[in-house]
């Protein structure tokens, strides 16, 4: 099976859903002649053509509000936020249009569109290239949000997402597009083309939304991770030695309860980790999901790691990044309590 | 330079506030007539004083004059005059029905008729229009039922829309109308992406953008204006300046530009401004937008300038800010009673027969009303079931909707 960088998986993914499907429109900054600064879109413009892979103006909520007006039309437009910090200016977009276009109409119009972006920090990108601004979107009824942690999924998942009816919101954890970076920021990271979830199947093939992967077994503690925290999980339950059960989430709306229930009933202890700040991150949804749900399995309180409550800072990015140190004190305290 | 000592804080003002006597004389009137009717493939940078004069056609004495007159038959006219009036008399029911407690909220057209009734006749099946939530003329013009309007007006049992919707924000696909969204600005740039999407698709079907002279001043404006004149989109970008967003004058969205049309010229859009109040007029500079758009030559901007004679909407009372008889001299007049008279002055309209259509559209917007009050009122009989708000978030409900669904104990 081919082996492909998440780049490369994600591109794989607009090609086939565009080769399949002329309403596939795809658009965003530097996306057209360029093919991205992240090189997502590189070659489909020469492939499809300017109609169907453009240069758009820097205007997010232009970008967006248009994307709601072609996908109203009958097109399904998969357009690029260049990185997810730049994402506010379309926010009312996506929560006052997008999101509530079919309940508001009746159905009588809908949104299928696709917004991606490159999240998460670990570039030493500053404030304004790292956020990870996952938890503004789960709030929003009305979204789906996917967040892929490697290059087979994030194929599946994004041509499952420009499939979907509904106005889909994919981060694209941009530390991971060439390795599983595990938070060990001072050693080289396995590029995909030597990891297993690095094969990417050629063609058309969708991974369901709201469906996570285990990807540890375990029996003493659940991880629930998604994107680049799902390798740090790993690292930490390796070098603590721990038993950890570590759950890549994949989709955090609609979410795999079902998944979070089972690991944490056989567990009995949980530690939920993620980049985003903590405040009302989206861990704090997790965590309030397990205690309503196995509350009597519990043998811990649940645990949260998480990006600090201060702005991305830039020179001090491995003190905010809550790599496997972190994650490690929280399995061993978890196991103590 | 002479110092020119402490720097000044600039806010703009009207006119006249409560208690002062209007005064529009600084609203410049050119002749019905006087502007020249362009070819529709001009090139824009030759029209550009086009933005700061003002297309009429209908002259004081009824008349029909000039270049952009003589586009519409008697029957068209006759017909233009009953889709205005049966707006105006569906606005007052409506507005009574909100006063009697039938619904929580209402917002009339008064003053402001003649803009999309006139507008939609522009426009050909399958174009679609992104509205505001005063542009009701739209679906009244294109035979959209009353009675489906005053049930999602009365969110009753029969509403197309379920009860999810603040009265009046209309949806039908059907007759080219986008959903509403309430807040402002949204839908703009959302009809430049639909026209887009025409363009790409190779249809030939447009789209028109609205807004309120206020919310220009939003930054979707803005964007929209960007993508219009980037992609040159099939759509036609109109702006309804009603001098008033609320309590707010025009002056405070428009800053300095001299007038809301100018906004185009930056980005090479056509930009035309046209009496809002004539129904001609406002037809004839729709249709050579939308022959614009059509014909592959892009965006065009319209700004339609008119006057909001009734309140913002029945939460605003426009007594505290602006003085009570300034609707009535408002130099554009009244929509219904100019095309009115140009019908007697054509001798196919009488005031006879006007007092008569007046008293049969009351007749049928009261059947209406009664018919839709069958269904229920906002909070009296029929209204659609909790079951419905938990519907249509998704195309599939997850499983976490489901959850709570059943907790509701639907």
């Amino acid at each position: 099976m081919p082996r492909r960088t998440m780049i490369e998986a994600i591109r794989d993914a607009m090609d086939v859903s565009m080769g399949r499907d002329e309403r596939v429109i795809v658009y965003g900054e530097d996306v057209g002649f360029f093919g991205g600064v992240f090189r997502a879109t590189q070659g489909l413009q020469a492939k499809y053509g300017k109609s169907r892979c453009f240069d758009a103006p820097i205007s997010e909520s232009g970008i967006v509000g248009s994307a709601i007006g072609m996908a109203a039309y009958g097109l399904r437009p998969c357009v690029e936020v260049q990185f997810a910090d730049y994402v506010y200016p379309a926010y009312d977009q996506i929560v006052s249009e997008a999101a509530r276009l079919r309940y508001r109409s009746n159905g009588d119009f809908t949104c299928p569109i696709v917004v991606r972006m490159p999240t998460g920090g670990g570039i030493f990108g500053g404030q304004t290239h790292s956020q990870s601004p996952e938890a503004l979107f789960t709030h929003v009824s009305g979204l789906k949000v996917i967040v892929p942690s490697n290059p087979h999924d994030a194929k599946g998942l994004l041509i499952a997402a420009i499939e979907d009816p509904d106005p889909v919101i994919f981060l694209e954890p941009k530390r991971l597009y060439n390795g599983p970076f595990d938070g060990h920021h001072d050693k080289p990271v396995t590029p995909w083309s030597k990891h297993e979830l690095g094969e990417v199947a050629d063609g058309h093939y969708t991974i369901p939304l709201g469906k996570a992967a285990i990807r540890r077994q375990g029996s003493a503690v659940t991880v629930l991770a998604y994107g680049t925290m799902v390798y740090v999980a790993q690292a930490a339950a390796e070098e603590t030695g721990i038993d950890a059960e570590v759950i890549d989430l994949r989709t955090l709306l609609p979410l795999d309860l079902d998944a979070i229930v089972a690991s944490v009933k056989k567990t009995g202890r949980c530690v939920v980790v993620h980049e985003a700040t903590l405040t009302s991150g989206f861990g704090a949804e997790l965590v309030a999901l397990v205690q309503e749900n196995c509350f009597y399995h519990l043998e811990a309180p649940v645990a949260r790691v998480a990006g600090w409550d201060t702005p991305y800072p830039h020179a001090q990015e491995w003190d905010y990044f809550p790599g496997p140190a972190r994650v490690g004190r929280a399995l061993i305290e978890t196991l103590e309590a | 330079m002479a110092d020119a000592g402490m720097l000044r804080f600039h806010v703009p003002e009207p006119e006249v506030r409560p208690g002062g006597t209007p005064d529009f004389s600084n609203v410049t009137i050119p002749k019905a007539g006087s502007v020249p009717r362009p070819e529709i493939d001009v090139d824009p940078r030759t029209i550009r004083d086009m933005a700061f004069s003002i297309i009429r056609v209908l002259n004081r004495a009824g008349e029909a004059v000039g270049p952009w007159a003589g586009l519409l038959s008697d029957e068209e006219l006759l017909e233009g005059l009953r889709n205005m009036m049966r707006l105006r008399t569906f606005d007052a029911r409506m507005q009574m029905a909100q006063r009697q407690g039938k619904t929580s909220f209402y917002m009339q057209h008064l003053g402001e008729e003649a803009v999309s009734c006139a507008f939609r006749k522009a426009l050909k099946p399958g174009d679609m229009n992104f509205p505001t939530y005063r542009q009701a003329g739209l679906l009244i013009a294109d035979g959209y039922p009353m009675v489906t309007m005053m049930n999602q007006i009365y969110s009753n049992e029969a509403d197309p829309l379920k009860g999810r919707q603040l009265p009046v924000m209309y949806s039908s696909k059907e007759h080219g109308f986008f959903s509403i969204s309430g807040n402002l600005a949204t839908q703009y740039i959302q009809a430049v992406g639909w026209a887009m999407a025409s363009a790409i698709s190779n249809d030939s079907r447009i789209a028109a953008a609205w807004i309120g002279d206020g919310s220009t001043a939003e930054s979707d404006f803005h964007a929209a204006l960007v993508f219009a004149s980037t992609y040159k989109a099939p759509v036609v970008l109109n702006v309804v300046n009603n001098q008033w967003a609320i309590s707010t004058f025009q002056g405070i969205a428009r800053g300095g530009s001299g007038t809301f049309a100018a906004r185009g010229l930056g980005f090479g859009i056509p930009s035309l401004r046209v009496d809002g109040n004539d129904y001609l007029a406002v037809h004839a500079v729709a249709k050579w937008a939308a022959d614009r758009a059509r014909a592959n030559l892009g965006p065009t901007l319209v700004e339609y300038v008119t006057y909001r004679a009734g309140a913002h909407s029945t939460s605003d009372d426009p007594s505290a800010y602006r003085p009570k008889a300034e609707s009535d001299a408002w130099p554009l007049g009244d929509p219904v009673i100019r095309l009115k008279n140009h019908l007697i002055h054509k001798g196919v309209w009488s005031e006879d027969r006007h007092t008569q259509a007046e008293a049969e559209i009351l007749e049928t917007v009261i059947a209406a009303q009664k018919e839709a009050e069958g269904h229920g009122t906002l909070h009296a009989g029929g209204k659609p079931s909790t079951r419905d708000m938990f519907e249509g978030v998704y195309e599939d409900m997850p499983p976490h909707l489901r959850r709570q669904r059943q907790q509701a104990g639907v």
